[in-house]
């Protein structure tokens, strides 16, 4: 396998989830134009999406972090990969089954958005979606992981894993933000509803997608 | 579950005020004394209709003795906020409480000329999961369907105070109480609230034993209705709050916060001000630190009246008092209209400075001694009691019947559900359509209105018009 491909096309994967998690309203950007108007401020629109941002760096790495940790077991790669994939497709499949948002995300107050959005992304598993996507970039840097240090690896893989939570929410937040401002400047809030589409069929098929993928791809 | 959200949801209260009109009411009919069920009443509104201004289907319960008073809807447009996430919802059922049976009716209008029955919530169940029992005002909101009640456990509603409970937006099970922390709140009627400021506004009539056989005058006369409202952090369950509006300041009923969440004030209406008989409105807002204040605005005098002319519980007076009993905001929170049931009055105010109201409009109907007519010749039974306002602010339609019990003692021996509608003139003002009579069918009373799509006295927005 060409590992420049596969590492150019992961690398997307990480950008592509971001903007999609970025333009999807479930995941925030309608509160920061909510909080913009509100406050009659724009400043009020940076600090929101930013609040937003921290929210789900967060919620990476938060489930990134703990696979670093495990891949310290160097000869057990492919076995984290394919238990990985296999937790992401059955969390899929659990979405498919049960449509339901979790309730307790209602109880947070908008005040505190930072938290909502660190509970939204861990409750929708946007993090999970990512685990196999990092393992995959792991896989294709570790050429020689039988004689790598330990300590090594495991900076190598943090390193990684604390990048791809960074791309991947700077895309989020880009995406998301720049719809924020283009609904608050230009394009008024009918284009809410016009453009909030029912994603949660296709969010629950992405995770068993990004998990079949990771499967059939682990080497 | 929608794919986009309903056409009816708007993200502003500006965008529902653009919106197609309305074509269809949905207004509860209700058998006084129990010998007929209730049931709800779809009106067409359409004037292009050839059926415009009649019932066009009576969808009748099972069951007798519910009485209906308000009702509300599943879904609203407080479901475009992310922070609910349900914003696929249909705005597809009614929900119907009895405030005498406590049952709970879950109504589907997906085919609004041929509504059904979806779902039956027994008294019982109500009990059993909240402690409370007479459920009233229905809002959808961030946890689902909040419901309040009037009264709280045992036979009498008096076993511990009234609150509110939630039921699920979807599948209609009830969740159990709200309340964290009630504080001083011992009684209840209306709740609305500001979703994203996140704080609640509720507001207090009686207990049970005080209505459900008629107004008690001596605790009237002693001033032991509610006159206080309450203040919480709405997802923190909790009262932060209470106003004391004065205990002469009798029955503080209809909360109306500014449709627009950017603004920090609403309203509510007082029924009768024991000292001098007068209804009242006060408004109340949110503080820059946070703590609220309240301040009367609006005064309505009583009118000097001929005790022959008057039922026995006002006849000491020599006057009829207003009885303040139902007010509602337009959506562009300027025009604030005020039921005077016992005067038969429609006043509009111009609340453009929600601190220095102005009268714009008013129609005569109705009335303890007037007695005015419709426009048409028709009676008009009883005075203006629920009034909903259509989206775009032009229409303005009323009921005429308050609670069986206390439609008796005001208005003895009249009878005659109604419902009517005034237009809205470009700058204020109030007329009557002449064309535009309801009667309702023998026996039976009307109450709340809800209009096809949404009105000015169930949707919640998040979002600011500006």
């Amino acid at each position: 396998m060409d590992g420049f491909d596969t590492t150019t096309a992961l690398w997307g994967g990480v950008v592509a989830s971001g903007i999609y998690h970025g333009v999807n309203p479930g995941m925030g950007w309608p509160l920061a134009v909510s909080a913009a108007l509100m406050e009659r401020r724009p400043g009020s629109l940076h600090r929101a999406i930013a609040a937003l941002a921290a929210g789900h760096l967060l919620a990476m790495a938060a489930i990134l972090f703990p696979f670093t940790a495990l891949l310290v077991l160097a000869e057990w790669q492919r076995e984290i990969q394919v238990g990985a994939a296999c937790l992401v497709i059955g969390l899929g499949l659990y979405l498919l089954v049960n449509r339901r948002h979790p309730r307790f995300l209602a109880r947070v107050p908008p005040s505190r958005l930072a938290l909502w959005s660190f509970l939204a992304a861990m409750a929708h598993g946007a993090g999970l979606m990512l685990v196999p996507i990092y393992l995959g970039i792991c896989a294709t840097v570790e050429t020689d992981t039988g004689h790598a240090a330990a300590a090594d690896l495991m900076a190598g893989n943090a390193g990684i894993a604390a990048l791809v939570a960074i791309v991947h929410t700077l895309a989020m937040t880009l995406s998301g933000g720049a719809l924020a401002i283009g609904v608050h400047r230009w394009l008024g809030l009918k284009f809410l509803s016009k453009s909030w589409f029912n994603l949660d069929l296709v969010w629950a098929t992405s995770l068993v997608v990004v998990g079949a993928v990771a499967l059939l791809t682990v080497h | 579950m929608n794919l986009r959200p309903d056409p009816t949801f708007h993200a502003t209260p500006r965008l529902a005020m653009q919106a197609p009109v309305e074509t269809l009411a949905f207004t509860l009919m209700l058998s006084p004394d129990g010998t007929q069920p209730d049931g709800l009443a779809v009106i067409d509104v359409d004037p292009s209709s050839g059926s415009y201004g009649r019932i066009v289907h009576q969808l009748i319960m099972p069951n007798r003795g519910d009485e209906f008073h308000h009702f509300g809807w599943n879904a609203c447009s407080s479901a475009l906020s992310p922070l609910t996430g349900h914003a696929f919802l249909e705005r597809r059922y009614l929900i119907i409480p009895g405030i005498r049976s406590s049952r709970i009716y879950v109504v589907d209008v997906k085919e609004p000329r041929a509504p059904k029955i979806h779902k039956i919530i027994e008294p019982e169940e109500v009990f059993a999961r909240t402690g409370y029992s007479r459920p009233h005002t229905i809002h959808c909101g961030p946890e689902g369907i909040y419901v309040s009640t009037l009264g709280g456990g045992g036979p009498d509603g008096t076993d511990g105070p009234p609150g509110i409970f939630i039921m699920d937006c979807e599948t209609f099970e009830i969740r159990g109480r709200y309340e964290m922390d009630r504080g001083r709140q011992d009684k209840h009627y209306d709740f609305w609230w500001n979703l994203p400021r996140d704080y609640m506004v509720s507001s207090e009539w009686g207990l049970p034993p005080q209505f459900e056989n008629g107004l008690v005058p001596e605790d009237l006369l002693s001033n032991r209705y509610g006159h206080a409202i309450h203040f919480w952090k709405l997802r923190e369950r909790r009262n932060v709050q209470t106003i004391d509006l004065g205990e002469n300041h009798q029955m503080a009923l209809e909360v109306r916060p500014a449709h627009d969440p950017a603004r920090d004030y609403g309203f509510v209406g007082v029924v009768v001000d024991t000292t001098n008989l007068q209804g009242a409105i006060f408004t109340w807002w949110r503080r820059d630190d946070g703590t609220f204040a309240a301040k009367k605005t609006i005064t309505i005098d009583p009118q000097p009246a001929d005790p022959a002319d008057l039922p026995d519980l006002l006849k000491g007076f020599g006057a009829v008092p207003p009885l303040v009993t139902d007010i509602d905001l337009s959506l562009d929170d300027r025009f604030l209209y005020v039921s005077c049931w016992g005067t038969g009055e429609m006043l509009q105010y111009d609340v453009s400075d929600p601190m220095a109201p102005k009268l714009a409009g008013k129609v005569q109907i109705g009335g303890i001694v007037q007695k005015t007519p419709h426009p048409s010749g028709k009676a008009f039974g009883y005075g203006p009691q629920m009034v909903e306002i259509s989206r775009d602010g032009k229409r303005v339609y009323w009921t005429n019947s308050l609670y069986s019990t206390w439609d008796d003692q005001f208005y003895p021996g009249e009878g005659g559900g109604a419902m009517v509608m005034a237009h809205v003139g470009p700058n204020g003002g109030l007329t009557l359509d002449e064309q535009f009579f309801v009667a309702f069918p023998e026996g039976y009373r009307s109450h709340q209105i809800r209009l096809e799509g949404g009105d000015c006295s169930t949707d919640s927005f998040c979002y600011p018009s500006v």
